[in-house]
């Protein structure tokens, strides 16, 4: 654990030593103020409960875009610059390089997503909140942002450039979001099995109405074990390469 | 210290090394020759647990590196060619969280830290980024990130790569430092780098370990054909008839004149010194220098890369 809490340290730092952390920070903030503005308090005669449910909704995409960005450089950038040796010749086990990494992602992320939480409090302004309903769709947003970065970090161990991690992780997420549309020319069961995989679809709406099923904390969970096992595989795997 | 047997590793049909077998004692400095592209850096990242051989076996004071790569870890350090650092972290940071990485304990790395900028002249550079550093102090910090857990094993993969005369000279004068501390395995591609640093030298042609051996070894098992410079006054033309006359003299040249001492290079079939000053004086010669000819380890070189090139050529004409 302490290997894990090392490096999840030092990858933290890096986000605030270097500009790519502070501009990904002030980009969602930016785009989710906009978009709070634009939709959620833009339209007049509005409960405050479905203010609350879209600010949820357009969230969790900035919040799966800024997921993206943050882990591409996790192991892409250290293999671009040659630090991943430091690692990989270190009496370290490469679960818990693949950990350290994530937990700084995710703290990163955390941090980020949290500091919107401002927006939802001027809703108190001129209108209620249930408190419950805000906890349960900012842990939709970590579940899925933790859900999305996993995938990201399992991007990040394929790829031998950031940008082409990027990729490949943007096109796993988009991959998950849409399998949903499969349903409609698949059968029972597999429209059933396509369904569930779906990574917004059926698992992330609850959460904007403040409902936390266990069932959609056990996928994200499980999407996020199932991509880091992945990830853990694919850095052992470069061993024999 | 270190046993290797049949080593062999593979990237996709292509053989990187084949059947390397080689041993290193402890405390041993050795030097890894071999042309670009010859199998120097695969080897050396197997022997870091870095890669995975395709057959064969690396043993490390006893324990296997396959079954066992994480306590290998613990006994190595390694720099590879591009020392792995992190620009936007100062030397401090950078070589504490080395340290914790590398296992070393969370008391420790303060004085660890110390002690590995201390060896390697960082002391000075202890909160300064690392990406605002010279080209040869980064390599420095790459060295001091490879100590900084006093491991008994070093790996450095072209210390001196891209280094100016001046950094390679103190880079030369850092690894001559670590002599006696450290069992030390140098790759270089750089002839007067190992010849000034290493006791035993180990060449490796196409994926091979074509000789091992001190310099010295090499030079008598190949026969390789040795200058010698000598400085001196007197009778020039006795002490060359002289020389001449020796059987195993092959050739003796007259160099430039130094400082009103004449120059002969003399070669022989070996280090035959003794035999060459005890004939000079024998003819009236007054020797004021005699030394060995500097490139000799470049003929071995590029005789067993010769060997083995021409080699693989009649392998092909024959195939």
């Amino acid at each position: 654990m302490n290997n894990v809490l090392t490096i999840a340290g030092r990858d933290l730092g890096a986000y605030f030593r270097t500009l790519s952390g502070y501009v990904i920070f002030a980009l969602v903030l930016m785009i989710d103020g906009l978009l709070f503005n634009a939709f959620a308090l833009g339209e007049p005669d509005r409960r405050s409960a479905d203010v609350l449910t879209k600010f949820f909704y357009f969230s969790s995409g900035t919040t799966m875009v800024a997921s993206v960005l943050i882990s591409m450089r996790l192991l892409a950038e250290e293999k671009q610059t040659g630090t991943l040796v430091l690692l990989t010749s270190s009496p370290l086990r490469d679960r818990d390089i693949i950990l350290g990494k994530y937990l700084s992602g995710v703290t990163f992320m955390s941090m980020m997503t949290l500091a919107t939480v401002y927006m939802p409090l001027l809703i108190l302004v001129h209108g209620k909140i249930s408190w419950g309903h805000l906890f349960s769709g900012y842990l939709g947003l970590l579940l899925l942002g933790g859900a999305t970065l996993a995938i990201g970090t399992l991007g990040s161990t394929l790829a031998r450039t950031q940008v082409l991690a990027a990729i490949i992780s943007g096109v796993m997420v988009v991959l998950l979001l849409t399998c949903w549309l499969l349903t409609r020319v698949t059968d029972y069961p597999i429209n059933e099995v396509v369904l569930e995989m779906a990574l917004y679809h059926r698992h992330f709406t609850s959460f904007t109405l403040g409902i936390v099923r266990i069932a959609d904390v056990l996928y994200y969970g499980m999407v996020s074990y199932v991509a880091l096992f992945l990830a853990i595989r694919s850095l052992e795997a470069r061993r024999w390469r | 210290m270190i046993e290797v047997r049949g080593l062999t590793k593979y990237y996709g049909d292509h053989a990187a090394i084949r059947q390397l077998d080689f041993d290193i004692a402890s405390g041993e400095v050795i030097g890894f020759l071999g042309l670009n592209g010859a199998g120097k850096t695969t080897t050396l990242k197997i022997l870091s647990c870095i890669l995975l051989p395709t057959a064969g076996t690396v043993v490390v004071d006893g324990v296997d590196a396959l079954s066992n790569p994480h306590e290998i870890r613990k006994r190595i350090g390694f720099l590879p060619d591009t020392p792995p650092l992190y620009n936007e972290m100062t030397v401090g940071e950078y070589l504490t969280f080395a340290a914790r990485v590398r296992g070393v304990a969370r008391r420790g790395t303060a004085s660890a830290v110390a002690a590995a900028e201390e060896k390697t002249g960082l002391v000075h550079k202890h909160k300064e980024l690392v990406g605002r550093l010279s080209h040869g102090y980064r390599q420095r910090v790459g060295v001091a990130q490879a100590l900084v857990h006093n491991p008994a094993l070093l790996i450095l993969d072209e210390p001196t790569s891209g280094l100016d005369p001046l950094q390679i000279v103190e880079m030369r004068n850092l690894i001559k430092g670590l002599r006696g501390q450290h069992t030390l395995l140098i790759s270089s591609h750089i002839l007067a780098e190992i010849s000034q640093t290493c006791d035993r030298l180990l060449v490796i042609q196409a994926g091979e370990i074509v000789r091992q051996g001190t310099e010295e070894q090499l030079a008598t098992s190949m026969g390789t054909r040795v200058d010698v410079e000598i400085d001196l006054e007197g009778d020039t033309a006795q002490v060359v008839e002289k020389l001449r006359a020796l059987p195993l003299v092959l050739n003796v040249a007259t160099g430039p004149q130094q400082d009103s001492l004449a120059r002969l290079v003399v070669t022989t079939d070996g280090d035959h010194r003794p035999e060459l000053v005890a004939a000079v004086v024998a003819a009236g010669g007054r020797v004021m220098r005699v030394e060995r000819g500097r490139a000799r380890l470049e003929k071995i070189f590029l005789e067993l890369t010769k060997k083995k090139e021409s080699a693989g050529t009649q392998e092909g004409m024959l195939s």
